[in-house]
């Protein structure tokens, strides 16, 4: 008994002592929903460089994006803020800017020199009257066309498609070969994705932005539109009875195991092929839309640091800020996640075939396109989710569609 | 020490008086104790609503605002497809639900009453789907129901290639694999219910039904079950919540699909409140759910307390 007391008391010294010799270290408790193998990992990037930066940082990872955002809504509104919180890069956090809740970091902005280093459509995300009120940290593309080329080889195609009708001639030849041209998980956010990426690929950036940015709804009403609307339920044809209901990661495996020829899906999925021990080239490869100049749909993370006036804790939100956007923690964070940089002076070696092309895109400011969520009102960017799940589930006509696409879009 | 006939007069009155205090107290000190409930009710519940209703007519997305904007929630709701839809669904889904698991739980309760071997075992069997969270088996049943794993797939491996059971895929008839899969669920709490009325029934009527020679069946429908009232209109209560907050099922197998399918009204206001950070409409949505759960609990209890109120002044 009084060993087991002995060695308590000691133990207690060695962690007093231990914390005394690093002399307060700014602590920063980041809420986030990274919970996954991968994901996880990720964020043990941003960790362990904040701790070797002086900080200490208290991890508080809740699972699920809804829970977690609603955790960091609930703990800001109760009185007890977190340092940072995880939201998409989008209009999430906007309403949390408008009533006054979060501190800006544009002293970091300022120092770093964000506006010229970050692309502009996160930029535009992450401003708000002048002030830089979140830290983005990574940039996902939510539309990444993945195929199995083994699958490829059996269909007998030689190459990755440069247009749209070429796409449609690919699934026709999958289909022939027997495998399911189309891997989709039948839920309302990948059926929107689906649509995102044809959107984009044939109606054009030019009115992707009168729709989603301007919410035009003579341009909803327009034959370019319609056509969007066709084109996009022609795909139908090529998916499998068992596609509804079906989770991302399922559609997935369908692609890994030569199942199915494509899946339409952000660059996250490029963690079930690396589980699967394949890699980006040999085993799949990856095309974010059609020829050389096709959209690139921007999306991605970001923390906010909400408001307080404990001196600690802002200096904890700067030093987070500067850490989570340095060129070596986006490296080693990228490449555990399967994003790529929110900057382009780093040293993309370490990262896969896919994040490299991403990252030459990206270079070119014509290509990036923000995705919805940027542009839209979570409620609206919903309404919207529910009309393209049903004129894709139902059979509904084009010209019913994009009527109630315009009625989304003015709720 | 003597005692005068005085003092016994000054006392009596001062104990008579004491008397009454003392009660007072006691009751006091009932409602103290049951004050923590009383205030719970009171701000958590009753609170809670009056705050969603307030916040129903104000124009609130991520935080609860206090601009005030009429009745324009209720007329985006009754707007929506998709809450139109929820409902219809559910409509649908309750009435399939409550009289299939009492149906099912009512036969299952009588078949143990037979005084079967392993009682215990078969008990815990039906009621073992209860215990279970439905996010883990609502999988299982998703996969089950898959055209292109479960049942569909073996039957046509074992043969029958025609055979077509794809209904959780299908709009117009996915709201039945969710009545199945929770009919599964819950039907064993039924049978728990049912089978503890079952066991309160006196064995003198059974007695006397076999003297006059009535057979088994007529003594369970025309004697056994009306004398079940107490036990089935509580077990419908409880099959009644479960179908107004019916959320795990459907997110755990369809997800809502296919297209909104099969929404219900819990995971609209869900999905409101949280992921499209419209605090106003999903308040609004709530209360109508409120009204509507009001209105068809209110008459149920009103005749559950008249029947016993007629059942004690008898």
């Amino acid at each position: 008994m009084n060993s087991m007391k002995k060695l308590v008391v000691s133990v207690f010294a060695v962690v007093a002592a231990s914390s005394a010799a690093h002399a307060d270290p700014l602590k920063a408790t980041v809420i986030h929903w990274w919970t996954s193998g991968g994901e996880s990992a990720a964020i043990k990037q941003f960790a362990d460089a904040y701790n070797k930066a002086g900080g200490l940082w208290v991890d508080n990872a809740v699972a699920g994006a809804d829970q977690a955002r609603s955790t960091a809504l609930n703990r800001i509104m109760g009185g007890d803020p977190p340092t940072a919180a995880q939201f998409n890069t989008s209009k999430q956090f906007h309403d949390i800017i408008d009533q006054g809740l979060l501190n800006n970091v544009d002293d970091v902005a300022a120092k770093e020199n964000w506006d010229a280093t970050f692309p502009p459509s996160i930029i535009a995300s992450i401003k708000s009257n002048g002030h830089f009120y979140a830290a983005p940290v990574d940039i996902h593309m939510p539309a990444w066309f993945f195929y199995s080329k083994s699958a490829f080889q059996k269909a007998g195609i030689p190459k990755e498609p440069a247009n749209y009708d070429e796409f449609i001639a690919d699934l026709d030849k999958l289909k022939a070969a027997g495998v399911i041209p189309l891997a989709l998980g039948g839920q309302a956010w990948q059926e929107k994705i689906t649509f995102d990426a044809v959107f984009a690929d044939v109606g054009g950036p030019d009115l992707y932005l009168k729709i989603y940015r301007d919410r035009d709804v003579n341009a909803v009403k327009s034959d370019a539109f319609k056509k969007v609307l066709t084109q996009f339920k022609r795909l139908h044809n090529y998916v499998d009875p068992g596609s509804p209901g079906r989770n991302w990661n399922d559609a997935t495996a369908l692609v890994i195991s030569g199942k199915a020829g494509v899946q339409i899906m952000g660059d996250w999925a490029k963690g079930e092929f690396v589980a699967a021990k394949q890699s980006a080239g040999k085993d799949f490869g990856c095309f974010p839309g059609f020829g050389p100049h096709s959209p690139y749909l921007v999306a991605g993370d970001v923390f906010v640091f909400p408001k307080t006036d404990d001196a600690n804790a802002v200096k904890a939100q700067k030093l987070l800020a500067t850490v989570m956007t340095s060129p070596a923690a986006q490296v080693a964070f990228s490449a555990k996640k399967g994003s790529i940089p929110i900057r382009s002076d780093i040293d993309d070696s370490s990262l896969d075939m896919c994040a490299k092309e991403g990252i030459a895109i990206m270079k070119d400011k014509s290509r990036q396109l923000p995705n919805p969520e940027m542009l839209t009102p979570p409620d609206i960017n919903g309404a919207l989710q529910d009309v393209i799940t049903n004129f894709w589930n139902k059979n509904q006509s084009v010209e019913d569609a994009q009527k109630a696409f315009a009625s989304g879009l003015k709720s | 020490m003597a005692v005068t006939p005085a003092d016994k007069a000054l006392r009596a009155p001062v104990r008579h008086a004491k008397r009454k205090p003392l009660r007072k107290r006691f009751a006091l000190a009932a409602y103290i104790a049951l004050l923590p409930m009383a205030l719970t009710v009171v701000f958590a519940y009753l609170g809670t609503m009056l705050w969603s209703l307030r916040t129903s007519f104000t124009n609130s997305r991520t935080f609860a605002s206090t601009s005030f904007a009429g009745v324009s929630q209720y007329v985006r709701l009754f707007n929506n497809d998709r809450w139109m839809l929820s409902l219809q669904n559910i409509v649908i889904y309750g009435v399939l639900f409550i009289v299939i698991c009492l149906v099912i739980g009512l036969l299952l309760a009588v078949f143990i009453d037979q005084k079967v071997v392993a009682e215990g075992a078969l008990r815990t069997v039906f009621l073992y789907p209860y215990a279970m969270s439905f996010v883990a088996t609502g999988l299982v049943w998703q996969w089950i129901l898959n055209p292109e794993l479960g049942i569909q797939e073996v039957l046509h491996r074992i043969g029958f290639t025609h055979a077509r059971f794809d209904w959780i895929v299908d709009q117009d008839r996915v709201i039945y694999t969710l009545v199945i899969a929770t009919v599964w669920q819950a039907s064993g709490l039924v049978m728990a219910l049912l089978l503890a009325g079952l066991r309160g029934i006196d064995d003198e009527i059974w007695k006397a039904a076999r003297i006059d020679g009535i057979p088994r069946w007529r003594v369970y429908v025309s004697i056994v079950i009306p004398m079940l009232g107490a036990s089935i209109s509580t077990a419908f209560i409880l099959l009644f919540v479960m179908v107004i907050k019916l959320y795990d099922a459907v997110v755990a197998m369809t997800q809502g699909g296919p297209g909104t399918a099969s929404e219900v009204p819990a995971k609209f206001i869900m999905e409101y409140l949280f992921g499209r950070a419209n605090l106003g409409l999903a308040s609004a949505a709530s209360i109508v759910l409120l009204i509507t759960v009001l209105a068809i609990l209110a008459p149920v209890f009103y005749v559950r307390s008249r029947a016993l109120r007629l059942r004690d002044a008898r």
